[in-house]
């Protein structure tokens, strides 16, 4: 299991992504991110934690420890728990101020990844990351 | 004489002849929206740039000219139906609005304390939320009526649930999630012998044959011209005219009076009692043209193709493996709902997109089936008259894929 943005950062996703030319390597690589993710504990798949979408659910647990803000999150669809390990390498281990800093706009959109974070009812992301924005504005 | 010819028929959609993700269009979600053809788009175009005005009251040429193009879609669309006249066909924005306008206005002047409402439980959203809001202002209770693991209305158990407190049934003729086709008929016959009226949701089968609302008896029809290769925003209720004259108007405003004193008001007379507003009168010349295009087609040729179509997407997806169909009906439109044991469906709608196949997945706005299931969703593809064998084979080709990637 990795943990995403301390052994994997939101540069070595761009990296690495960048560096594949057809969409076949691409969702390969995001599906084996997510397999990478560790499974949130069945104690955290609480409904408080559960962020819904239209086709499929996200959990997100977060905690601050040190005053740094630490997520897990999970899917019951592959790609978006890939997308999932994506954005907590953006975000896993900053401060507050960091995370509500980070443009993850800019990054979807380095990643050809933007429409995935902008369907707002499809996937739950869109809502999640605005959960994960709302958690840190409130932890300043 | 009319005749069925599918790459001639596909070539009046500009819209299929694009490319997506690098791959040429394969475009099977259908029962969410239809693809619009020529004689639509142009219809909608040359009505802006010819003849705009607003209807009914102008004292000019171009107002003369926009009433009569509207009036006419009208008079077409009750000849589609085989209404018995024009005043019997209300425009609205469209299937939801329709059921609506019935919940609020008919439910709201005929519902009371302990009465029942009957619908499908696989049922739309669209046919069980506007009924939940008006029986709960009003005491009544909405009921579903049992569907069994094949996707079809246990008609036993809906028998069952008639009695004389039973004072609407709610259908679709159509499942939108699993393509099954109910049989209204007898739902109609058997809920009008205990004083039910009937409400057939058509929004997913008016695009697949030619109806017929006299002969079916039904109380209220409901529509969309998206659904039936028409414009967005634009739907149709059709209601006997018994039912609509005692009902009260739906929304207050201009066009729906007669006089307006502060004294008080007096409605104006069918269809334009339930017509507040400017209406969409665009919507209503590219239905026209939607209906024009349908009976320009040899429908039961159409028929036949999408139903050879399904044929062969069930035969390769069974031949597949790892997929399982959602809803074996034996009566099914052109509607393909499956999942796959090996990832979610959204999962697999998303692999497909990338292959340039674009489908549906998600519960499709009838979670108490799927929740009867016991699945998150399914993957939806759907087919009209414009698709090809070729599009079942990228489909599958595509599914052959996605098994690879995600098992």
């Amino acid at each position: 299991m990795t943990e995403f943005g301390v052994d994997v950062s939101a540069e070595d996703i761009i990296d690495t992504l960048g560096f594949f030319d057809d969409w076949e390597d691409r969702y390969k690589y995001i599906i084996d991110l997510g397999k990478e993710l560790p499974a949130l504990p069945e104690s955290a798949r609480t409904e408080q934690n559960l962020v819904r979408g239209c086709q499929s659910q996200v959990w997100l647990d977060s905690s601050l420890k040190q005053g740094k803000m630490y997520f897990g999150a999970d899917s019951d669809a592959f790609i978006v728990k890939g997308l999932l390990a994506i954005v907590l390498a953006a975000y896993n281990g900053k401060t507050p101020t960091e995370v509500n800093a980070f443009d993850i706009d800019a990054y979807f959109n380095d990643l050809s990844l933007l429409s995935h974070l902008s369907s707002t009812r499809g996937n739950g992301l869109k809502s999640m990351v605005e959960r994960i924005q709302a958690e840190a504005t409130e932890a300043l | 004489m009319n005749h069925f010819d599918v790459g001639e028929l596909r070539s009046q959609f500009p819209i299929l002849q694009q490319r997506v993700n690098g791959q040429p269009l394969v475009y099977l979600d259908n029962a969410a929206t239809t693809q619009k053809p020529d004689s639509v788009i142009d219809a909608i175009a040359n009505y802006y740039r010819n003849d705009n005005a607003n209807v009914h009251r102008g004292a000019h040429a171009l107002s003369d000219r926009a009433t009569e193009v509207f009036e006419s879609a009208r008079q077409k669309v009750a000849e589609f139906i085989s209404a018995s006249s024009k005043d019997e066909v209300l425009w609205t924005r469209g299937t939801t609005e329709s059921i609506n306008l019935v919940a609020s206005s008919w439910g709201g002047q005929n519902l009371s304390a302990g009465d029942r409402i009957l619908v499908s439980a696989m049922e739309h959203h669209a046919n069980i939320v506007p009924w939940q809001m008006v029986a709960e202002k009003h005491g009544a209770r909405v009921e579903p009526i049992p569907v069994d693991a094949d996707g079809s209305i246990n008609m036993a158990a809906f028998v069952s649930l008639l009695d004389e407190r039973v004072k609407m049934v709610a259908v679709g003729h159509v499942s939108n999630a699993l393509g099954s086709i109910n049989p209204v008929s007898e739902i109609i016959s058997l809920a009008h012998g205990v004083g039910a009226r009937v409400l057939i949701d058509a929004a997913q089968s008016i695009a697949h044959w030619p109806v017929n609302v006299a002969e079916l008896n039904c109380d209220f029809y409901a529509f969309s011209a998206h659904k039936m290769f028409g414009p967005t925003g634009m739907g149709v209720l059709y209601g006997k005219r018994e039912c609509l004259e005692s009902m009260p108007p739906y929304q207050g405003g201009g066009e729906m009076i007669e006089t307006v004193s502060f004294a008080g008001t007096t409605f104006n007379k069918l269809p334009y009692k339930f017509e507040a507003g400017t209406p969409n009168i665009a919507g209503a010349v590219g239905l026209a043209a939607a209906v024009e295009f349908l009976q320009g087609i040899d429908r039961t040729a159409a028929d036949q193709h999408e139903t050879q179509l399904l044929a062969r997407a069930e035969q390769e997806l069974d031949a597949l493996g790892g997929y399982q169909i959602v809803g074996k009906a034996s009566q099914r439109v052109a509607v393909l709902s499956f999942i796959g044991d090996f990832a979610h469906p959204q999962d697999i709608g998303m692999i497909l997109d990338k292959q340039g196949v674009a489908v549906r997945t998600g519960n499709h706005c009838a979670q108490p089936i799927m929740d009867q299931f016991g699945i998150p969703g399914t993957v939806r593809a759907s087919f009209s008259l414009y698709n090809t064998v070729e599009d079942v084979d990228r489909l599958i080709a595509g599914l052959a894929k996605a098994k690879m990637f995600l098992a």
